[in-house]
């Protein structure tokens, strides 16, 4: 970390006069097993390492990036950098991050012992989940991947400003992907368990969710079309609080592609809904000290009880609208840092999944959607997936669905959010799952 | 890109824990970017990633690792690496003896690496004119160059050695208009695996036009339809119908897995005689077009399904191998970071016989979808969703209001048989990028105009 730190240094002292240059270094190592048929099927290993480097001068910016750290690389795309501000348009706003009076807060999110873990072990990890999956339901016809993977990096961001941050994390992830068969029916499903090291990884949990998840969904028919309650399982939460978190951007907000802009103060959501942006909180895995900016990471209280309360911020979006930073700079160092946020989550849900079920007659239970990128627009806010789960009859789940789309606007579903489930679970990315019940969504199938 | 002698002795280094199979990527990727937003030209980026990944495979298992570090002491850690995890028990020395074959050339006439900064950001301005000249309902636009220059080396230990020089370009316009009814999207793009002379058949303010004016004829569009209808696709607006319809559930590493519900049926009717389904990476300048794919083999013209009938799988070369057959030129990577995996490269459907327009009138009621954004589909269930970014309403065999964006859901396999009806007006789509476990790769899709008969509609509107 400090050798990354020191690198990042090095570059930025290379600045000519009346430059500003940001240098974002980072360098991870990374294995992914995958198994099949009790085997290795594949090992890969890695350290990948990089840098971004952004020039600005009289208000121009220029970026370029380098898979290296190799000096010699480095310094040419410090004058890539360099040459490209030339072309920009000159904009008041840009520059690089002040340092601000925020202490970065105290989370440890490395550890040590995944660094010295074996990978005979590792591949133990996947060969088990596998097993776990192929031999406990008789429908259960195969996996067709099982897999571990880890990645442990490190990140520095420093400027001629006087930033000089550096974090490092560690995080490792197992999924499952089963299939099932019954009756000439096939269905596939996944599970999945991330942790900070693989002591924390809950196998079996990730093997059992694969394949009730899997054998639930044999014999799914395509539904009637209609307008029905739908109770969005914790993973597509996610996915819906991730879509939704774009549109909250300051930056999209200026540039006219926000549907919340001018909203700030008025009622967005229905009162139950609290929105929280807080990648300082280390229980989440989009966690870190420091946005891509280097500024330390905080908690943005996004919309309460409602009411929309603020956007997340960069510098750029921040000075341009006169607000401060919300250190929600992304990136990594393939790109210039962006406005997106970190680790956002429902606050103060309430009763389980199944004590909100058993409040609905009828409706249905969304286990998984497909198309989001291709049927969420977030500037008009139209809003149509492609869902899979389970019927809801008298408060229970009934028969599987299959080939449905639910549609409505991200600005009438935040309306017509009826309840939040108290299951909130982190998820990889930058949002964490809870069970939601939305009502009034159209259901498309026959 | 690197001295023979050295490939070899790391292809050797590879095989020692008794391997059978050891291969070696290189990559050198230069990419550069423009992008204008809000009306200003925001920043040029430009990119450089070189390195190398080993792959060797011994039974069941493959060993993989890569670097940055292209010198010897590198390549031979690496080569060790993915050799320590495919190890057959053996101990052996290989010398690997590499045939010569001639490096491909790129196929620019101008290579984007010659072309001055300041012409590419041109460009971009001239875009943003374009698209707000449409109205001043306009409100914003975004516009967005791109081009890549991508050399690849790639040897194996059949004696295999290969390269291949990639050069694409690219360029893309969404404009966002507002009115009464809230704001809408227009989006258009073109690309091709060509140098700057893209722009000499490519005007980039009817690019722009053509964006403003998708989201201009939103502001007027109404809430799509739910629930099933007939659908006709434009010429050009849909071939990711078939790649998300058929195209992943012919990729032989689904099948292998029964992964895909086209397992098992090579040989049998699975469409609509109507349907005669191509992936194609010699195809022009396209997108998708590749001298070599990432495993170092000529790209090839394959049927996949001719006339209804499936006539075969796409493969990689080393499930090919251990099939006892040949490639067909599927190998694809995102970068030397990344194993190969199947993958399409230009996949499209063939000309019909019907005139398009009376297609349209032969449709009493339906949906005319002019323009489809990206997909996802299940392979092993094979249901699939696409986006609609133009659509209209079909009513008494002509096309009338148009509808806000939604997703389609359908069946790979009943979509298939139920397309009744295909037009003689063939034409190949905007660029894609592809997702596969994580990776994105260049493809290109076509289709003439067509009809499905039934497909489920994904808006909120009775």
């Amino acid at each position: 970390m400090t050798e990354l730190l020191d690198l990042a240094r090095t570059v930025a002292g290379w600045a000519g006069a009346g430059e500003e240059v940001e240098v974002f270094a980072s360098r991870e190592r990374t294995t992914e097993v995958r198994a099949y048929h009790g085997d290795v099927e594949s090992i890969s290993s890695a350290e990948p390492a990089g840098v971004g480097i952004r020039v600005v001068v009289a208000g121009r910016q220029g970026f370029a990036s380098a898979g290296t750290l190799d000096e010699t690389v480095l310094k040419e795309t410090l004058e890539d950098a360099r040459d490209n501000a030339a072309f920009a348009a000159p904009d008041d706003w840009v520059g690089v991050a002040l340092p601000d009076d925020v202490q970065a807060p105290d989370i440890e999110l490395w550890r040590e012992s995944l660094a010295s873990m074996a990978t005979a072990a590792k591949v133990e990890m996947a060969i088990d989940l596998e097993r776990r999956v192929l031999g406990a339901d008789p429908r259960i016809t195969g996996v067709r991947s099982a897999m571990y993977g880890d990645a442990m990096a490190e990140s520095a961001v420093v400027t001629t400003s006087g930033i000089a941050s550096a974090w490092r994390l560690s995080l490792c992830y197992v999924v499952v992907d089963a299939l099932a068969e019954a009756g000439g029916d096939t269905q596939t499903s996944h599970g999945l368990s991330v942790a900070r090291v693989p002591g924390d990884l809950d196998l079996e949990a990730a093997a059992s969710d694969a394949i009730i998840r899997t054998t639930r969904l044999l014999g799914a028919t395509k539904p009637d079309s209609r307008r029905v309650t739908v109770v969005l399982d914790p993973e597509v939460t996610s996915s819906f609080l991730s879509v939704l978190g774009s549109t909250l951007s300051g930056e999209a907000v200026l540039k006219g592609r926000s549907l919340f802009a001018n909203r700030i103060g008025e009622e967005v959501a229905a009162s139950g809904v609290t929105l929280i942006d807080d990648p300082s909180d280390p229980s989440a895995f989009g966690a870190e000290p420091y946005d891509g900016e280097g500024l330390a990471r905080r908690r943005t209280v996004l919309v309460e009880q409602g009411l929309l309360r603020r956007f997340l911020y960069n510098t750029y979006a921040a000075r341009r609208a006169g607000a401060t930073s919300t250190a929600s700079a992304s990136r990594d160092y393939r790109s210039a840092p962006a406005v997106a946020p970190g680790a956002l989550a429902l606050d103060g849900g309430a009763g389980t999944q199944a004590e909100l079920i058993a409040g609905i007659d009828e409706g249905v239970y969304v286990q998984s959607v497909s198309g989001l990128h291709s049927g969420v627009n977030p500037v008009s806010g139209d809003f149509s997936v492609g869902a899979t789960g389970l019927r809801i009859r008298n408060g229970s789940l009934a028969e599987p669905f299959r080939e449905a789309t639910i549609a409505s606007t991200l600005q009438r579903m935040l309306k017509d959010v009826a309840a939040i489930g108290a299951d909130r679970r982190w998820m990889p990315g930058n949002a964490a799952g809870a069970t939601l019940v939305v009502n009034d969504v159209s259901l498309g199938g026959t | 890109m690197l001295d023979p002698t050295l490939v070899a002795n790391v292809l050797s280094a590879g095989l020692r824990t008794g391997a059978e199979f050891a291969e070696i990527f290189v990559e050198d990727r230069r990419a550069t970017a423009a992008r204008l937003d809000d009306g200003k030209v925001e920043d040029l980026t430009s990119s450089r990633e070189r390195g190398a990944g080993v792959r060797v495979a011994a039974g069941e298992t493959v060993g993989y690792a890569h670097t940055a570090d292209l010198t010897e002491t590198g390549l031979l850690a690496a080569a060790e690496a993915a050799a320590a995890v495919a190890r057959a028990g053996g101990v052996g020395t290989r010398i690997v003896a590499l045939a010569n074959t001639p490096p491909l050339g790129h196929h620019a006439e101008v290579l984007p690496e010659t072309v001055a900064k300041a012409t590419k950001v041109a460009l971009l301005t001239r875009a943003d004119h374009g698209a707000r000249a449409e109205g001043a309902a306009i409100r914003q636009v975004m516009a967005v160059y791109g081009d890549s220059r991508r050399r690849i080396l790639v040897a194996n230990s059949d004696g295999l050695l290969a390269s291949d020089d990639q050069v694409r370009t690219r360029f893309m316009v969404q404009a966002v208009a507002a009115g009464d009814t809230g704001m809408q999207t227009g989006y258009e793009s073109t690309g091709f695996t060509m140098g700057f002379e893209l722009f000499d058949g490519t005007d980039v303010e009817e690019l722009a036009r053509t964006a403003a004016r998708r989201a201009l004829t939103k502001l007027a569009a109404r809430p799509a339809p739910s629930g099933t209808l007939p659908v006709v696709i434009k010429q050009g607006g849909g071939g990711v119908l078939f790649h998300e319809a058929c195209g992943h559930g012919l990729e032989a590493d689904l099948v292998g897995k029964g992964a895909s519900v086209f397992a098992g049926r090579k040989g049998e009717q699975v469409a609509s005689p109507l349907v005669t389904l191509v992936d194609d990476g010699t195809m022009g300048s396209e997108w998708g077009r590749i001298g070599i794919d990432d495993e170092g083999h000529a790209s090839a013209r394959n049927v996949l399904i001719e006339d209804g009938i499936l006539t075969d799988y796409m493969f990689d070369f080393l499930r090919a191998r251990k099939e006892g057959r040949p490639t067909s030129t599927n190998g694809r990577r995102e970068s030397y970071r990344h194993l190969p995996m199947v993958r399409m490269t230009n996949t499209f459907l063939v000309n019909g016989a019907d005139d398009p327009d009376e297609i349209v009138r032969q449709t009493p009621h339906g949906v005319f979808v002019a323009h489809l954004g990206g997909g996802q589909v299940n392979t092993a269930t094979g249901d699939f969703v696409f986006g609609m970014t133009e659509a209209y309403l079909i009513e008494d065999g002509q096309i009338t209001e148009p509808l806000r964006d939604a997703n389609l859901i359908g069946n790979g396999p009943e979509v298939l048989r139920n397309i009744d009806v295909v037009g003689n007006d063939f034409a190949m789509g905007s660029p894609g990028t592809c997702g596969k476990d994580g990776q994105g790769v260049p493809v290109g899709d076509g289709q003439p105009t067509l009809r499905v008969t039934a497909l489920t509609i994904g808006g909120t509107a009775a």
